[in-house]
């Protein structure tokens, strides 16, 4: 057994670095590595880097900027790569305002975007684009998969999200399949560190549950404060709120959260646990759900890469669009607007050897797209 | 809405204000007795919260790293005022702004060199867990009152050091006359340094108090720096009774404006749309408050008398 398994990893490891591209391929990553959203941002290139990494090959040059979270500097940097660099390929940024102002301009430049975290809502439905494709989901499904399950024994959730795209997105996606009744619903400001006000108001507003999309420093504020203020209420929130980058921060607060998640360390199938195992290997630590998204996002375009010219975007988009890899998250494909179609479960926050981490639960939805794509006409 | 839920609101205004007054105490000091404009003050603000963090980590106890954060940013104040700020005083308020802008992305990129981007753990210490009841039957975080008390004493602690003890008898000299006191003989350059690292060790303790129930990060003090601007502001600059109302005035104001502007939106548009728009005036609120302040009183509540 030993030594077939050993055998079948020599075949795929020389079927990868074996294969040299047709032409070399130039990826510009722009990501957020300073400021307070750069956890995020780091474990988005080291995931994906993995990925380039683990392929070993020769033609692929990959370019790292980061943005600090800010949208001007962002399309500065997307200028640049495309200009002076000449990039074949775009990728990397988190935000969705930032990725706002910067995917639709190099698109219509003729570069190819391929998202490994923000998916506005704006560019999955009419305003799809052959050239971009997002490698993670469409920003409203892991909050749609929270809405679905507060169906099962929630009466009166509390929900609420930072004023911005993704946080508007969030709530919509949450009220598509949510039945019940809302208790209210509340946008904080982007950034905001002080939640009194808002936990004030859960105690008092006869919720049963609560839901919130707070990425980064935001859900670490929330759940230090939430754990210390005595009210009882059980939290949900989509994957993010609770992923890997800040669950050490967060500490024993966050356990029996309840998220959803394409993807948890404790996944069964051999991509990923090759994925975690290199990940640990390579880095020292656990990956979150941004690195497996842009650990997929890499492979994708690698396994285009294989078959296809990037120069001939056509065909290059064929290929990406097949998405033949092996991804960690299991079943995965591309929909008819360039987003997944993928399974999302509902994981619970558990210690594990003292490590926080997330552990599946259920399967949520299976094979689930997109409610814009059916505006999509490609 | 209930009494319990107003009066809970009121508490968190008020811990936010007095939050808010441990940055501006400093900032402001710092401004009064130097003329200096300090953006760098969010990074000693960090400079608490790490040190806290990370004392506490190899201790465990946050009280030693309490202490550490007091220390630590006092030291890094003085450290910062003997090397660059000491060569600002004389120059235009723009050389200042531009030399601690640059102070902050050293002091960001430093801490991410020494501690990495993911945001360090720090915990509110046992004796200071969880909730008590509070008349009306509603619970409020322990931590939060011990906040409120803290930043109490802390306020008298400075009404006491500027106008009972002799050092306090030189800012106040200072503030005054800066060549006066330096030709009456005061070692003008060592008051500067005790002044810059006392304004250093309030914002080292605030980032301490406050990254126990925040993400201690890099960066975040930005934010708390950008409020504590608007707070010396209408509070007169300068002035540490200003800054004390200013903070309380802000904490209330930026509170309840998240708590009741969405509620009033209610009586105009749809919920959805109400906690969006109300969200958004609420953001903004201190800041027309500013506005407001500034267009009746145009140099704050409490004008320094000389400046």
């Amino acid at each position: 057994m030993k030594k077939m398994l050993a055998a079948a990893s020599l075949a795929l490891s020389l079927s990868a670095s074996g294969l040299a591209f047709a032409e070399p391929l130039k990826i510009g990553m722009i990501t957020t590595l300073s400021g307070g959203g750069a956890g995020l941002g780091i474990d988005t290139r080291d995931g994906f880097m993995l990925a380039i990494k683990n392929a070993g090959n020769k033609d692929i040059t990959v370019v790292t900027e980061d943005d600090a979270q800010k949208p001007e500097l962002a399309v500065q940097i997307a200028d640049k790569m495309i200009q002076s660099d000449k990039v074949d390929i775009l990728t990397g940024i988190v935000w969705s305002n930032l990725l706002m102002a910067v995917a639709p301009s190099a698109v219509a430049q003729g570069k190819f975007y391929v998202s490994t975290n923000a998916a506005p809502a704006a560019l999955a439905g009419a305003n799809c684009n052959k050239l971009y494709f997002n490698a993670a989901y469409q920003n409203d499904n892991l909050h749609e998969a929270m809405g679905e399950y507060a169906n099962k024994g929630y009466k009166k959730m509390f929900i609420l999200a930072p004023n911005y795209p993704a946080g508007k997105d969030s709530l919509t996606g949450f009220k598509r399949y949510y039945k019940g009744q809302l208790a209210a619903e509340v946008y904080t400001q982007v950034g905001q560190t002080d939640y009194a006000a808002e936990i004030a108001q859960m105690r008092a507003s006869g919720a049963d549950g609560i839901f919130v999309f707070l990425p980064g420093g935001m859900g670490i504020a929330f759940m230090k404060q939430f754990a210390q203020s005595g009210v009882k209420i059980p939290v949900m929130g989509p994957g993010f709120s609770f992923s890997q980058d800040v669950l050490p921060a967060i500490g024993d607060a966050a356990l029996g959260a309840k998220a959803s998640g394409q993807w948890a360390p404790d996944f069964d199938n051999a991509a990923s646990k090759k994925f975690l195992a290199d990940f640990q290997k390579e880095y020292n630590r656990l990956p979150s759900i941004y690195a497996v998204q842009a650990y997929d996002a890499a492979q994708l375009i690698l396994a285009a890469a294989s078959k296809a010219s990037v120069k001939d975007a056509a065909a290059f988009g064929t290929e990406l669009k097949k998405a033949d890899i092996q991804s960690p998250r299991g079943k995965f494909k591309f929909n008819t607007n360039q987003h997944p179609i993928q399974d999302i479960y509902l994981t619970e926050v558990v210690k594990n050897n003292g490590v926080l981490t997330n552990k599946t639960v259920e399967k949520i939805f299976a094979d689930h797209g997109d409610a814009y794509a059916k505006d999509c006409k490609l | 809405m209930t009494i319990a839920l107003a009066l809970e609101q009121l508490l968190n205004g008020l811990q936010l204000g007095v939050m808010l007054f441990l940055m501006a105490a400093g900032l402001t000091l710092i401004f009064g007795v130097m003329g200096l404009i300090n953006l760098a003050h969010g990074s000693l603000y960090m400079v608490g919260a790490f040190a806290c963090a990370t004392v506490a980590a190899w201790t465990g106890s946050f009280w030693i790293g309490l202490v550490a954060s007091l220390v630590a940013a006092a030291a890094a104040g003085a450290i910062v005022e003997l090397v660059v700020i000491r060569r600002l005083y004389d120059r235009d308020h723009l050389d200042q702004v531009l030399a601690t802008f640059a102070l902050i992305l050293m002091f960001s990129e430093g801490t991410r060199w020494l501690f990495g981007s993911f945001p360090l753990y720090l915990d509110i210490p046992p004796l200071l867990q969880g909730a008590v009841g509070l008349p009306g039957g509603t619970e409020y975080p322990v931590y939060r009152l011990a906040i409120i008390a803290a930043g109490a004493l802390v306020a008298f602690g400075l009404y006491m050091l500027i106008s009972r003890t002799r050092l306090g008898m030189r800012i106040r000299a200072g503030e005054s006359d800066r060549e006066m006191i330096g030709a009456l003989g005061v070692d003008i350059r060592t008051l500067y340094t005790v002044v810059f690292a006392l304004g250093a060790a309030l914002a080292g303790f605030a980032g301490a108090m406050v990254g126990a129930i925040q993400s201690v990060q890099v960066g975040m003090g930005e934010p708390v720096l950008i409020l504590a601007f608007v707070v010396i502001v209408i509070g007169g600059i300068g002035s540490i009774k200003g800054a004390l109302l200013g903070a309380l005035l802000v904490g209330v104001t930026d509170t309840m404006g998240r708590f009741l502007l969405p509620k009033l939106m209610l009586l105009f548009v749809p919920p959805a749309q109400a906690g969006m728009i109300g969200g958004a005036i609420a953001s903004m609120l201190i800041y027309i408050v500013m506005a407001v302040i500034l267009a009746v009183k145009p140099r704050g509540l409490f004008p320094p008398a000389h400046a």
